[in-house]
């Protein structure tokens, strides 16, 4: 029995040397991942809160409507109900925070086109024209209130 | 001036109408992490396009590119045009994700319409599976998130995403992906992309609410989910999908 | 908007391939280090003596391909200095975190100790008559043991075959799932096939099995030895029977594809017929596996002289090893051509010294080489107990 220890001792020296790598990386293991680790599932739960933390830029139509309820009204009472403020005005939740900060209007022409310009794909009870023989040539404003478009 | 009672009331009131203002424009928009009385568990979060209502306008994909600072030439949404003939394979085209429309088609003697994509936020998700290191999840109510601090840029879940919706960021070299506007729609506002749709074809629905007419509709209606025989369980519905779609 | 080489529809973030070259050659390399323990393992275990010349060279070529295969995956990764979380936090629904686990276990438990064992009397003999920084290498090698008995060395060898024989199984797992990370994608028909873990083992062992042919012969010439006809004709009979199972299994695999003919097909064929027409009909199947495969049956069915059979056998082996390439870069590169829509279409252009470039596979592809020269050189294969 002692022979064979003897014969085969070296063999607990790769176990020994895979052991203590085991042992180490058990350490590197319980230092570097969080506590908190699989809490609610296989992640870490502060990753809900980084995203959160994106700020916003769109600030949504309640909050232009805080302030600017005349055109909200008046939008209200025709065919672009339905279309939220910064769909046509941009991002503004910036202007929100600091009035200060002018939004910038987009160019009309292109602005109306997106939506208007006749397209076979798109539904047919969306109003749509092609747009260069409709107006010849003249702003869409020229006719059209954007916040209550309908002539 | 005398303080009369009615004074303090009036200065009181305006007092209280501007700080809960300030408040809820400060909340809304996120100075710092939001406080919590968003509870995880009373939401699960998923969407509804309607295909009739689809004009190709591009506004969802202008918006969330705005409001999530999308890499140009990568796309969190996009919208495709299809043109079915009969007989033939569709003929889809979707010009910079349609960023800026499409060019319009005058072709009006076949069938022809909009279908808007986006991460399905799968409830059991194959990207979620494959993950190495739990840096993308399902979170507890139903959005499928990356966890940017996390992520080892591997691309596995972008080779197992069915629906084409992940990418890698080129400039922080993770995966990024559709978030469903998570840092808003956990502050009570709607996604950037259904805050902008002019015609109100992209609706977001929370299935644990029980008020949420949305879900209501999709109790009630017709509708499915893009390629059901993968078994992701898929919580974008669409409504009046044409069967050419892929 | 047409967008360069694309044809038809791709879903927008699809155009540009995620997975390149370096994912290309990473289950290349590993497949070499399976094919190379398991023409190894022909010896040890199943005590096929004839192939007794090969069985240390074979386990150093597995060594050397096994340190370099991680490097590609590394250079691949938005974030390399993250990949040590695939260790700290393993999704274990994930085959490409569980890889890692079956990479160690193969690397420490199976190689290493087998290599050890294989070597110690070697190395502690070394460890006392070497001189200089190599004698401080060597004596670390024996792990503090200078034990050489004939009775510790008989120990050695009982464990070294059991190390063997569960290595067995565990280079299997080592390519089977790399092939499994494929095959295990719903969402890419090309790659979705319980076949792909079995195509993928067996086309390594192929491969594995050509290298250790053509290093043996290469190391034999470099060292002016007569080569051992005998271990050269029993390593290509083995090549033959795995290239034949491997071939069986590519060819169900396109033969039911094409029966079947389900939505899938229709944009697969068409890229196999365009993109892909080059790497997959010409190199891997005619080049890689027919060219080969007919070289090596006619030494099977008639008797050619010594000199003509080396050739034919080192030929083939190269054909082989370009024809395997083909394979992993058909697999990998064409599940990434064609749309999940099976609308469309996209193309991957190599960059040249880019990140992943071809200047990059090239030197990973030589790295092996320089390690495994270095490997000879402090392990030297040839002693007295296995010269020719």
């Amino acid at each position: 029995m002692r022979r064979w220890f003897q014969d085969s001792g070296h063999l607990i020296r790769p176990a020994l040397v895979l052991l203590a790598a085991a042992g180490v990386f058990l350490l590197v293991r319980a230092a570097v991942v969080p506590k908190d680790f699989g809490k609610y599932g296989h992640y870490r739960p502060g990753a809900l809160d980084l995203v959160r933390q994106h700020p916003v830029a769109y600030a949504g139509q309640e909050t232009c409507a805080m302030c600017h309820d005349e055109q909200v009204t008046a939008r209200k009472a025709g065919k672009h109900a339905h279309v939220a403020c910064e769909a046509c005005h941009g991002p503004l939740a910036a202007h929100a925070n600091d009035p200060s900060i002018q939004p910038k209007l987009p160019d009309v022409a292109d602005l109306c086109r997106r939506c208007h310009e006749k397209d076979a794909a798109k539904p047919s009870w969306f109003p749509q024209v092609a747009t260069a023989e409709h107006s010849g040539g003249a702003k869409c404003t020229d006719c059209h209130q954007p916040h209550n478009p309908h002539l | 001036m005398d303080i009369t009672r009615r004074g303090l009331f009036h200065i009181g009131g305006k007092l209280l109408v501007l700080a809960s203002a300030g408040a809820t424009l400060e909340q809304i928009i996120g100075a710092e992490a939001p406080s919590d009385a968003y509870k995880l568990a009373d939401h699960w979060w998923g969407m509804l396009i309607d295909i009739e209502k689809c004009i190709g306008c591009g506004n969802c994909v202008r918006g969330c590119s705005k409001e999530n600072s999308v890499p140009s030439g990568y796309f969190r949404t996009w919208v495709e045009r299809y043109q079915v003939e009969e007989g033939k394979q569709p003929v889809v085209e979707s010009p910079d994700g349609a960023m800026n429309g499409f060019a319009p088609l005058t072709r009006d003697d076949i069938k022809a319409f909009f279908v808007p994509k986006l991460c399905n936020q799968c409830a059991d998700s194959p990207c979620v599976q494959v993950c190495p290191v739990g840096a993308t999840f399902v979170s507890p109510d139903g959005v499928v998130l990356v966890d940017q601090e996390y992520c080892l840029g591997c691309r596995y879940c972008v080779q197992a995403c069915p629906y084409g919706c992940r990418y890698l960021h080129p400039e922080t070299r993770t995966v990024d992906k559709c978030t469903l506007c998570y840092h808003r729609i956990t502050q009570g506002l709607t996604t950037a992309c259904c805050e902008n749709c002019p015609t109100g074809a992209r609706q977001l629905v929370d299935f644990k609410n029980p008020k949420d007419p949305v879900h209501e509709f999709l109790r009630k209606n017709m509708v499915e989910v893009l390629k059901p025989y993968m078994a992701t369980k898929a919580k974008v519905y669409y409504k009046n999908l044409d069967g050419s779609v892929r | 908007m047409m967008i360069p080489g694309v044809d038809g529809f791709m879903y927008p973030n699809e155009v540009e391939l995620q997975w390149g070259l370096l994912i290309v050659l990473y289950p290349y390399i590993t497949g070499l280090v399976a094919g190379a323990f398991i023409l190894a393992s022909l010896e040890r275990v199943f005590k096929v003596e004839a192939v007794r010349p090969t069985y240390r060279l074979a386990l150093l070529t597995a060594l050397a391909f096994l340190l370099v295969a991680p490097l590609p995956l590394q250079l691949h990764l938005g974030h390399p200095e993250r990949s040590f979380e695939m260790y700290l936090t393993p999704h274990t629904s994930s085959a490409m975190a569980m890889f890692g686990f079956v990479y160690l276990w193969y690397l420490t438990v199976v190689l290493l100790l087998e290599i050890w064992l294989e070597y110690r009397a070697d190395i502690v003999r070394l460890s006392q008559t070497s001189k200089g920084v190599i004698r401080m290498v060597y004596r670390a090698l024996t792990l503090g043991s200078q034990n050489v008995s004939p009775r510790a060395r008989i120990i050695d060898d009982k464990v070294g075959f059991t190390v063997t024989v569960i290595g067995i199984p565990s280079a299997f797992l080592l390519h089977g799932y790399v092939g499994f990370i494929f095959g295990s994608v719903k969402a890419n028909p090309w790659w979705s096939t319980p076949l792909m873990p079995i195509v993928f083992l067996f086309s390594a062992m192929v491969s594995g099995i050509a290298a250790v042919l053509v290093l043996y012969v290469v190391s034999m010439k470099v060292r002016k030895t007569i080569i051992d006809m005998r271990c050269l004709d029993t390593i290509a009979k083995y090549l033959f029977y795995t290239f034949v199972i491997d071939f069986t299994l590519e060819m169900l695999d396109l033969v039911h594809r094409t029966y079947e003919a389900d939505e899938s097909f229709r944009s697969l064929d068409f890229m196999v017929h365009t993109r892909l027409m080059f790497s997959q009909v010409i190199l891997q199947i005619f080049l890689g596996t027919l060219l080969p495969l007919a070289l090596l049956a006619a030494t099977q069915l008639w008797r050619f002289s010594e000199a003509r059979r080396r050739a034919m056998y080192v030929t083939a082996c190269c054909c082989t090893l370009v024809g395997i390439f083909a394979m992993r870069w058909n697999v990998v590169i064409g599940g990434q051509l064609f749309s999940k829509s099976f609308l469309g279409y996209t193309s991957y252009k190599v960059q040249f010294a880019a990140r992943e470039g071809l200047l990059v596979a090239i030197a990973l592809m030589i790295l092996p080489f320089a390690i495994f020269v270095v490997l000879v050189k402090l392990l030297p294969p040839w002693t007295e107990r296995n010269s020719a």
